[in-house]
């Protein structure tokens, strides 16, 4: 059984991590231009969780995707696709000349992953799946015993906040404190906005954070465009014995991309040249600041 | 004098028994509950750590039976019929048979075994349910013995697999080789109609239909138990039936999309006998009596199948098809 040499964290400097989260933003405009159009600004808030995921903090290989020592990411927003697809071409997992037929017909990049994609662990689409299944794995890791495949592996799986109005996240935020699955940490992308209308509009759900106290979850609040406070509180998880973890990530829907930002008709959307072309330039001028 | 006859065991009870001895000696099998009660008691000896009981909570149930069958281990997931077919029903869709994950679905009071506890706990969906998943195997054993048999074989089978189990004890089928998944059994011979039946009163009651329609009518039935719904083999099907001419399907399931269903979908396409589905029709069974109480009341009797064969056999006498309750 091989064991993942790589270290949990440090592996990648900063300045990486934000020029691999420059280059994600620019693929998801990319495929957002194409002619199915996709989830743009859900895609565009979650790109610097999954950057420093993927580049600083997974204990992942694109050379043995399904190596046993393996951190588990799952993406249970699984709208996000274009964002996790643009990560895994950047991380290795893919050529990122592939996303071009994001959307077309014969592509294997659906509007939600698949596992066809190389580094898509389980397929995800409808909301509330992730958290059982990474449970599931959380619960599988502790059972071989820690120590047996190295540092005992940890599952993070991405929400949306919306999301979590599937009442079946809540089954398994309840299960996952009473298996003690310490090993397990949550990600909520807290962007605030949900299909049609601000989430707190349509089902209020602060105190966040009080409420997964409350259930008996340690909770870590940060900004999620903020690499630095995401590496500290992803990168050190587990935090507490016995208690499973959730960062709660304030973010921004449509990040990066002005004409996206907080703007409730980019949850889906495809985007024409021009407005593509302006986004670009926004980005490049982004990274340039 | 006679030997002591054993009194019958319940399905739900034969499997339990046989995957307690099934964690002892496979070191991937998890036992996940649900709050069943199944297992109150149970001494699972070395193989503890491998039961879990996640709570009265189905979605999630499943959700980490796939993440665990993902990494390689064999779960057996416990909970009612209902609950597995509906509640949990995307769960089971999208999470294990999507992925093909090695998950079995022990479900516990299918069809009308909850009797009295009434149509919130009835199962007379499941069957359909999980039909028309990919990837499903969907098994009915008819008694404690094929419940064991069945298990063995599915023990190792690729995908998922949906085991519909009884609540109480029903009474031991008569003795047989042991059922084959996918191969129907012949329980009785027969040259005119064939009584094709799925489950354990069901089978029973096709049985005594078939010494009805001997004795009062001077008909020849034969009674085929149908213990695997999926995958249905075509030409088993067409062999079971054939040179008689017609058939009547007997289930503990709603009219659509159970046996009867399948079985109309496969005859169809070939020239051949009348066919008669009896099953539960459009309602749902809200009053209080036993399984087989309430079986009676919609109309699945010995009597009644054996009405149902006459009307298969000489269309225009009457149907049973549209008891109501």
């Amino acid at each position: 059984m091989t064991v993942l040499a790589v270290p949990a964290a440090g592996r990648t400097t900063a300045t990486e991590v934000e020029a691999a989260a420059a280059r994600i933003r620019h693929h998801v405009v990319d495929m957002c231009a194409g002619a199915e159009g996709g989830h743009l600004g859900g895609s565009l808030s979650c790109v610097d969780i999954l950057s420093v995921l993927y580049f600083d903090v997974l204990r992942v290989d694109p050379e043995r995707p399904h190596d046993p020592g393996r951190d588990i990411f799952l993406l249970s927003k699984g709208h996000a696709a274009i964002a996790l697809y643009a990560t895994l071409a950047e991380r290795g997992f893919l050529d990122p000349a592939e996303l071009a037929g994001y959307g077309r017909r014969g592509s294997r990049l659906l509007g939600h992953p698949t596992r066809a994609v190389p580094g898509v662990e389980l397929p995800t689409g409808s909301l509330g799946h992730g958290l059982a299944l990474g449970l599931g794995l959380a619960l599988s890791a502790r059972m071989r015993e820690a120590g047996r495949f190295g540092p005992r592996r940890r599952t993070y799986v991405l929400l949306g906040d919306g999301e979590l109005q599937e009442g079946s996240c809540w089954e398994s935020v309840m299960a996952a404190a009473s298996t003690r699955a310490d090993h397990l940490v949550a990600v909520v992308d807290r962007n605030g906005l949900q299909l049609g209308s601000p989430t707190e509009r349509v089902c209020p759900m602060e105190p966040l954070g009080e409420r997964f106290r409350g259930f008996g979850w340690d909770v870590r609040e940060v900004d999620g465009h903020d690499h630095g406070e995401l590496r500290a509180a992803l990168g050190t998880a587990p935090w507490t014995a016995g208690r499973p973890g959730v960062v709660i990530a304030r973010t921004v829907k449509g990040n990066g991309v002005p004409a996206a930002e907080n703007r409730i008709d980019a949850h889906y959307t495809t985007l024409p040249a021009r407005v593509a072309a302006r986004a670009h330039r926004d980005l490049s001028l982004r990274k340039a600041s | 004098m006679t030997a002591p006859v054993a009194a019958p065991v319940a399905t739900r009870h034969a499997y339990r028994d046989w995957l307690i001895a099934r964690m002892r000696d496979d070191p991937r099998v998890i036992c996940l509950d649900s709050d069943t009660g199944l297992f109150t008691g149970a001494d699972f000896g070395p193989a503890a750590d491998r039961y879990l009981d996640l709570g009265i909570a189905e979605q999630n149930l499943f959700g980490v039976a796939a993440g665990l069958a993902h990494d390689g281990w064999l779960p057996y997931v416990n909970t009612m019929a209902a609950f597995a077919a509906c509640r949990a029903a995307e769960t089971v869709k999208i999470d294990i048979a999507y992925n093909r994950l090695p998950v079995r679905i022990a479900a516990t009071h299918g069809g009308l075994a909850a009797g009295h506890l009434g149509p919130t706990h009835h199962a007379l969906e499941d069957l359909a349910v999980m039909r028309a998943m990919p990837a499903m195997t969907v098994l009915v054993p008819g008694d404690a013995a094929d419940t064991v048999a069945l298990l063995d074989q599915a023990h190792d089978r690729d995908g998922p697999v949906y085991l519909r189990l009884g609540r109480k004890p029903t009474p031991d089928l008569p003795p047989a080789p042991p059922p084959r998944i996918g191969v129907p059994r012949v329980r009785r011979d027969g040259t005119e109609v064939c009584l094709l039946a799925c489950g354990p009163l069901p089978t029973l009651r096709a049985l005594a239909a078939a010494e009805v329609l001997a004795a009062a009518d001077g008909v020849s039935a034969r009674v085929v138990q149908v213990h695997t719904l999926k995958p249905l083999d075509g030409a088993a099907i067409a062999g079971a039936v054939r040179g008689c001419a017609a058939v009547v399907t007997v289930e503990e399931h709603w009219r659509e999309g159970g046996l009867g269903s399948a079985v109309a979908a496969l005859l169809a396409s070939r020239p051949g006998p009348r066919l008669v589905r009896m099953g539960v029709g459009d309602m749902y069974v809200s009053a209080v009596g036993s399984q087989e109480e309430l079986l009676d009341a919609v109309g699945i009797t010995a009597a009644g199948i054996a009405r149902a064969a006459r009307s298969a056999l000489r269309p225009g006498l009457d149907s049973p098809l549209f008891a109501t309750f």
